[in-house]
């Protein structure tokens, strides 16, 4: 029971995981405070703009009861399809574009005008031709990741170092040695800081996608909350679920990133 | 390149395996290129000859942008020339060879891999087993000297490290021609005289043949068996200035009357060469005025039995 000699790791790391954490607790507080500022000073009702207090009780009771997690693991499952779908198609066009001129004058025009058209305004057209099951879902992910990391992909590899090229060509590398042992590893820093956009933009898919159509997910939670069951703490709650989704989803590539850039 | 003495360290590398690869004989003939750009084009390269046998080690000199470089892309068979070839061992290099490897003036490593990553990555192009690779990379870091740095990033290896990682890199397929564009030009003048004696080294341990591209007049004599100097652009070249210095060789030789004898020769030779920074800041050093440079020059050079200006093509001043 008694611990008398303490790990000196253990001393050193607990202030040093303190220090690092305590500026977002304060901002955490501070974004709490100005948000019940707000509901008092305002005397909104709840069914406006609910205090954190009745959303977080809102978020532990949906949790609890079990509303909320089957709607997440439906528009997880989007969203990690529709991601890993967008980003290898994303990456496969992206070396393509940063190799061919040609490929990039033929097909520029086609993504950016796609990127352009609001994924709000093609969802219900997708929908319409693809359902409202997980197909049309993942197709809006892919379509909205595909983008942010085609383009990083493309910048990343165009900027490998020509010197490099020549020093690994001085080995006899192939065609595809040259991509898969140099360019796509030199140009990972910016393949991953384009997924880093896409990850956030793909939970906003899934919502857009769910809102076009869908028996289940955050999106669908959302509009009935807001609509038939009228339970405005409930909306926030499942607001409140995207948004910490939407975080975890990024700092899962944060970490990936840190794994596998490190120190250059 | 390690500090370790001499005798341990052979006796090391030999129970490691590092044995000499044969030296092949290189044979450039008639080398031309022009390269063509928008505004016409260019001729980098009329006419170069030069042999090399197998073994030998030659330094080219030449003026800033006289081709130098591009001559070594051509050997490495990373260019191609419009005319002319060139073979190792009389078979033709038609492009990326495995019998020759270049270092670059620049380490070139890729920063995402460890210094064994980086000696690994030519027989992972090449396909070896990973043990094969894993036995051989630490040869070569023993060899270099980079034994405890194996799990390193170039970031924190200093410059001298990172070249002799280059260096090592470029050993990896156990290549018989050695190709260097001026790999020590980077580094302060006291390092660079260490690089050229530990360069030796490494040749007497490795057996291959080397061409080394350079600008300094005694990294080449220090180094070489014989100093090819070449012309102005376009390229070609002048004279080859046989260097008279036993083997193996040691800094104090380079005080020796053989050194400067062949330091005069190729000083002749660059003498004439337009817009060449290198002949003038050794003529000045040798005391000369920069106006009386050429003639001056020519005649030492013709006291000390070399021949002077000499245009093997035998083309007309332009």
């Amino acid at each position: 029971m008694s611990a008398p000699a303490p790990a000196p790791r253990g001393t050193a790391l607990g202030p040093r995981i303190a220090h690092a954490w305590l500026p977002v607790l304060v901002s955490l507080a501070g974004f709490l405070g100005a948000w019940q500022a707000i509901v008092l000073a305002g005397d909104y009702p709840p069914f406006i703009l609910p205090g954190p207090a009745s959303v977080v009780a809102r978020f532990v009771r949906a949790w609890a009861d079990g509303t909320i997690a089957p709607h997440l693991a439906t528009t997880l499952v989007e969203i990690l399809l529709g991601f890993a779908v967008g980003g290898v198609v994303a990456l496969l066009v992206g070396v393509l574009l940063a190799r061919s001129r040609l490929a990039e004058r033929l097909l520029s025009p086609y993504l950016v005008a796609a990127q352009a058209t609001p994924v709000l305004a093609l969802a219900p057209l997708i929908a319409l031709w693809f359902g409202s099951g997980l197909l049309s879902k993942v197709i809006i992910c892919a379509l909205i990741v595909f983008f942010p990391v085609a383009v990083a992909t493309m910048v990343g590899v165009r900027s490998v170092d020509p010197r490099l090229v020549e020093m690994a060509r001085s080995f006899r590398a192939t065609r595809w040695q040259l991509i898969s042992k140099l360019e796509v590893p030199a140009a990972l820093p910016a393949i991953l800081g384009g997924m880093r956009v896409g990850v956030t933009l793909a939970v906003i898919g899934a919502i857009v996608g769910e809102w076009a159509g869908a028996e289940r997910g955050l999106g669908v939670l959302i509009n009935l909350a807001r609509g038939s069951l009228f339970d405005i703490p409930l909306m926030f709650a499942a607001l409140l679920t995207i948004a910490l989704l939407g975080i975890v989803l990024y700092l899962v590539i944060v970490l990936i990133e840190r794994r596998l850039v490190g120190v250059r | 390149m390690s500090a370790a003495p001499g005798a341990t360290t052979r006796a090391a590398l030999n129970a490691a395996g590092v044995r000499p690869a044969a030296g092949a004989g290189i044979r450039i003939s008639d080398l031309h290129l022009s390269f063509r750009g928008p505004s016409g084009s260019l001729e980098v390269l009329d006419g170069v000859d030069l042999e090399v046998a197998p073994r030998e080690v030659v330094a080219l000199i030449g003026p800033n942008g006289c081709g130098k470089s591009t001559l070594l892309r051509l050997a490495a068979g990373l260019l191609r020339p419009d005319r002319g070839e060139v073979t190792i061992d009389g078979q033709r290099v038609e492009g990326p060879d495995p019998r020759l490897a270049l270092v670059f003036q620049e380490p070139r490593l890729l920063p995402w891999r460890t210094a064994e990553g980086n000696v690994r990555f030519p027989m992972e192009l090449a396909g070896w087993p990973a043990e094969r690779q894993a036995a051989r990379a630490a040869d070569l870091l023993g060899l270099v000297g980079l034994r405890e740095f194996a799990a390193t990033r170039p970031v924190h290896l200093s410059g001298g490290m990172r070249q002799r990682l280059a260096i090592a890199r470029a050993l990896a397929l156990e290549p018989s021609v050695l190709l260097l564009d001026e790999p020590f030009s980077a580094l302060d003048a006291l390092t660079r005289e260490r690089f050229n004696v530990e360069l030796l080294r490494l040749w007497e341990r490795t057996g291959t043949t080397i061409i080394l591209v350079t600008h300094s007049i005694a990294e080449a004599v220090f180094v070489a068996d014989r100093v090819a100097v070449l012309s102005p652009r376009p390229g070609h070249v002048v004279a080859t200035v046989p260097v008279e210095l036993s083997r193996p060789r040691s800094l104090a030789q380079l005080d020796s009357a053989a050194v400067s004898r062949a330091a005069t020769a190729i000083r002749a030779q660059l003498a004439d060469t337009t817009d060449d920074q290198v002949a003038l800041r050794e003529a000045a050093a040798v005391g000369l005025r920069p106006g009386a440079t050429a003639a001056r020059i020519r005649e030492t050079a013709a006291e000390a039995g070399t021949a002077a200006w000499f245009d093997p093509f035998g083309r007309e001043g332009d």
